[in-house]
């Protein structure tokens, strides 16, 4: 199953898949691929739920109305179960980061070589499809949600109740303040981090496998990716689940008041 | 692996569709789910409703049958009643007729027997005075004991 000619050996092949399609120089290098395939995924959720929005109806609801009204409600559930306060922003940012995450994580249990293949023949010579195992992608949204708790940190304490709540917090004593603000803010730095690197692991992890799959001969692949794959699609949920429900976790954690 | 302007690009995107998400998608959904659970719940009520309305309905129907029956009985009785009134009055005037047609008949019966005996006595006086005359043809003058006869006749 390799691909290219000059990457026929079976480390060739696995670099092959792990690279991405990347222009431009140093820190200002875009990964082509990640940003088409997320934004495209995220146009489609977002295009999707629209339209079902313009046309949902208060009486008896279609199939993919309701699967949506599902999702929102779902989404809506948990929001209100573990977000104590009023923020209208939170349920949809929620209802975004689960189903934008899942459908990029979806694209992890398309056959690794299908559609870097296909562009191959069309002259793209590196492709990776699944945005989720590009670092810079999990890292791009966890920081924007990194961002969205320090705003809301300062919106709801003022500057001062979080420069309170940085220095005073375990210990409050005005001597061990330093020892604090080094341990808070090991704390609200290792949110971004571990939210980035737990969904940039699973997945890189998955696709890893799925590319050592590959490796196998053809009439063998099934016997394992099969399984792999089953297991897969609750990895996938699981993984879109946790990055929302912590996120929602983190906000609501930024709204409480000491 | 490195990280690179990827990531903002993402955020750049991140943040616009958590926007679009929140201006376009999110309320129209909401709404709708939020109406269609109202309506349901008055759905719900009403048909609870509905229900104890039924029942009382049934009480009530129930009630107004067996007012009905005892009114039937009722009006049963009063015409049975009625109808023995009506029979013993038919009897009674039948009974006042008969004896007044009785008494009519009598009264007639009594009126022809004595129209007949008046008769009767007329034809015995005719009678009497023919038998007198022939006895006494030739000696009394018919003229001359008319008086007599008529006397006869009166006292007939």
């Amino acid at each position: 199953m390799a691909a290219q000619g000059e990457a026929l050996t079976a480390s060739g092949y696995i670099q092959h898949h792990l690279t991405n399609l990347a222009v431009g120089e140093g820190f200002w290098t875009w990964h082509i691929d990640s940003l088409l395939f997320s934004v495209g995924l995220g146009a489609l959720f977002l295009w999707i739920f629209y339209k079902v929005g313009q046309k949902a109806t208060v009486g008896v609801p279609g199939k993919l109305q309701c699967f949506v009204e599902i999702l929102v409600e779902f989404v809506d559930g948990v929001v209100k179960e573990s977000f104590h306060g009023r923020n209208p922003v939170i349920a949809p940012l929620g209802l975004t980061i689960f189903v934008w995450v899942f459908l990029m994580n979806t694209m992890d249990l398309i056959p690794v070589d299908f559609i870097p293949h296909a562009a191959a023949q069309m002259g793209v010579p590196y492709l990776k499809i699944v945005p989720t195992t590009d670092l810079n992608i999990t890292l791009g949204l966890s920081l924007s949600v990194f961002f969205l708790i320090v705003y809301y940190s300062i919106k709801v304490k003022g500057i001062k109740g979080f420069t309170k709540e940085l220095t005073l917090q375990p210990f409050n004593h005005w001597a061990l303040i330093p020892i604090n603000f080094v341990l808070e803010s090991v704390t609200l730095i290792a949110k971004p981090i571990s939210l980035a690197l737990r969904l940039f692991g699973n997945l890189y992890a998955g696709e890893l496998i799925f590319i050592l799959i590959a490796l196998l001969p053809w009439w063998s692949q099934f016997v394992l990716s099969v399984p792999w794959a089953i297991f897969h699609i609750l990895v996938i949920v699981l993984q879109a689940f946790i990055f929302m429900m912590l996120t929602i976790v983190y906000l609501s954690m930024a709204h409480e008041d000491h | 692996m490195s990280i690179n302007a990827t990531l903002l690009g993402q955020a750049i995107s991140f943040a616009l569709f958590v926007w679009f998400c929140m201006k376009f998608v999110w309320p129209p959904l909401m709404n709708a789910i939020e109406e269609r659970q109202k309506k349901i719940a008055d759905g719900l009520a009403d048909a609870s409703r509905a229900e104890k309305d039924l029942v009382l309905a049934q009480a009530k129907a129930g009630e107004q049958l067996k007012a009905a029956k005892v009114q039937a009985a009722d009006i049963i009785d009063a015409a049975s009643k009625r109808r023995n009134q009506i029979v013993d009055e038919a009897k009674h005037e039948a009974e006042v007729e008969r004896a007044k047609i009785i008494a009519q008949g009598q009264a007639e019966i009594e009126a022809e027997r004595h129209r007949v005996k008046e008769e009767l006595r007329k034809q015995l006086a005719v009678l009497a005075i023919a038998g007198a005359e022939k006895i006494i043809e030739r000696s009394v003058d018919a003229k001359a004991s008319a008086d007599i006869i008529d006397k006869l006749v009166a006292e007939l």
